[in-house]
């Protein structure tokens, strides 16, 4: 298992950071896909954008962007309405064979 | 660069069989060496297969299965685009002079690993395919009130094309009900808005100029090529209402061609969802954006077969490694005037539109006559 897959799987979502032009790595690489830099891991924020968004057998799932730039596909807690654009928190990850990634309403 | 043509192809029918990769492979290239003037095995260079079984030594493999003794053999995997790709690099091999004679083959069975891309982590537990295309489906309803109804005359009508095609997986129409009533994916995927993976494989002979009058006397020759990736995963798309690869490349292929799309007379583009085709027309200048729906609309309604002749990829099925080359012998079989039921009639331009991964990476191929 990865560092990256461990940490999901104990609910901490890291990304990679490259040490010389600090942009985000994603996904997580051993190298700056920009610069060939150095990366570090580091904590992404919990706070995500509702790109767009469908529902299969009536649980919602969509794409959220965290920090202008990484976007990953989950789920979504709840049945309040939706419209892409609005602000997410991510409420919950994990590690199974595949990332899992739960966001709630704000 | 030297000019390059497709002198001869062979094909499969598109089915679930008990056949091995290997064989489904040379059912397609048997026809070639049967139906070619002129050709003998030594003519031939270059092997290239194309597909995502993940085969060890494969072209070797099938050359020497083919009694060919190539100077290049090798495989090419790009998922769903596979076939288109191994095309373009064996166009690169003659129109450099590096070889004179190609020999390309795509083949997959229904099980084959490349219909899921593990790597992508961004597709968190939503790996299949039909999310994606769920993202785009939501993004066009929105932004262009494409409508499930819409989205339903996209399958009906590439079904409908596909009866006249006797390699297609499908043999029987389906009613606009039928695919607005099919099981739901998702809240706007229905199982009839996607194609179907299943076994099949497709085979074209190409080679230069100088050799192409030794094999035929109706050659097409390939005049545009446009080939763009922008990631590998599906969340690197910033606009889900249009195909960011498929705009580049068709780009390039109509500038190295000399052609705008009210040239083309006949396209086969990547149908893989119901949107793949509404997105694709509107990206690759067919019609205005956010008019797709109702081209596809009035392309069935008046039953005009130029876009998707043979039944796309929902009509005729999707076996990942051959589709793009299936694609390929359906233009030239339509700019040859060979394509029966299905043809458009004085067609001699054409367009193929093969993609991956959600539209990650594009390849467009421009034909003539």
């Amino acid at each position: 298992m990865t560092r990256f897959e461990d940490e999901l799987k104990h609910n901490n979502f890291i990304c990679s950071e490259c040490v010389k032009c600090k942009h985000l790595v994603w996904p997580p690489s051993d190298f700056c896909n920009k610069c060939f830099g150095d990366v570090i891991w580091r904590p992404v924020s919990k706070k995500a954008i509702l790109v767009e968004f469908s529902s299969k057998d009536g649980k919602n799932f969509c794409v959220g962007e965290f920090e202008d730039s990484i976007r990953v596909f989950g789920t979504i807690d709840g049945t309040s309405a939706l419209i892409p654009g609005q602000t997410l928190t991510l409420k919950y990850c994990n590690y199974d064979e595949m990332p899992k990634f739960v966001f709630q309403t704000d | 660069m030297k000019k390059v043509a497709i002198v001869a192809t062979g094909l499969t029918k598109f089915n679930k069989t008990e056949k091995p990769l290997d064989s489904l492979m040379l059912s397609s290239i048997k026809p070639i060496f049967e139906n070619t003037k002129n050709l003998e095995q030594k003519d031939v260079d270059v092997v290239l297969t194309s597909t995502n079984a993940h085969k060890n030594y494969l072209a070797n493999i099938i050359s020497e299965l083919s009694g060919i003794k190539p100077k290049i053999s090798h495989s090419v995997e790009s998922l769903c685009n596979s076939g288109t790709n191994s095309l373009v690099s064996a166009y690169a091999y003659i129109s450099s002079g590096l070889a004179e004679t190609a020999l390309v083959v795509g083949a997959e069975k229904a099980d084959n690993p490349g219909l899921v891309l593990d790597w992508d982590m961004s597709r968190g537990e939503f790996k299949h395919p039909i999310f994606w295309a769920s993202m785009f489906t939501s993004a066009h309803m929105r932004k262009y009130g494409t409508s499930l109804e819409d989205l339903a005359y996209v399958s009906v009508k590439n079904h409908k094309n596909a009866l006249d095609n006797p390699y297609a997986y499908f043999e029987k129409p389906f009613s606009l009900d039928d695919v607005m009533h099919s099981k739901n994916l998702t809240e706007n995927i229905r199982l009839l808005d996607c194609s179907m993976p299943c076994d099949g494989s497709a085979a074209v002979l190409i080679c230069s100029e100088e050799k192409a009058t030794k094999y035929t006397d109706t050659p097409i020759w390939i005049t545009g090529i446009g080939q763009k990736t922008i990631s590998a995963s599906f969340t690197k798309n910033d606009d889900l209402v249009s195909m960011e690869s498929t705009k580049t490349a068709v780009a390039d292929a109509y500038n190295m061609s000399h052609k705008t799309a009210k040239d083309v007379d006949v396209v086969e583009l990547h149908d893989a969802f119901s949107v793949c085709e509404i997105i694709e027309l509107e990206d690759m200048g067919f019609c205005q954006k956010g008019q797709g729906s109702k081209l596809v609309r009035d392309l069935y309604d008046t039953n005009n077969k130029k876009i998707n002749p043979r039944g796309g990829l929902i009509g005729t099925g999707h076996p990942l490694g051959a589709t793009g080359i299936a694609q390929v012998i359906e233009i030239c079989q339509q700019l040859g005037g060979k394509a029966e039921k299905r043809q458009v009639s004085g067609a001699k331009t054409g367009l193929v539109h093969n993609m991956s991964a959600g539209s990650t990476s594009s390849t467009v191929v421009v034909l003539e006559s």
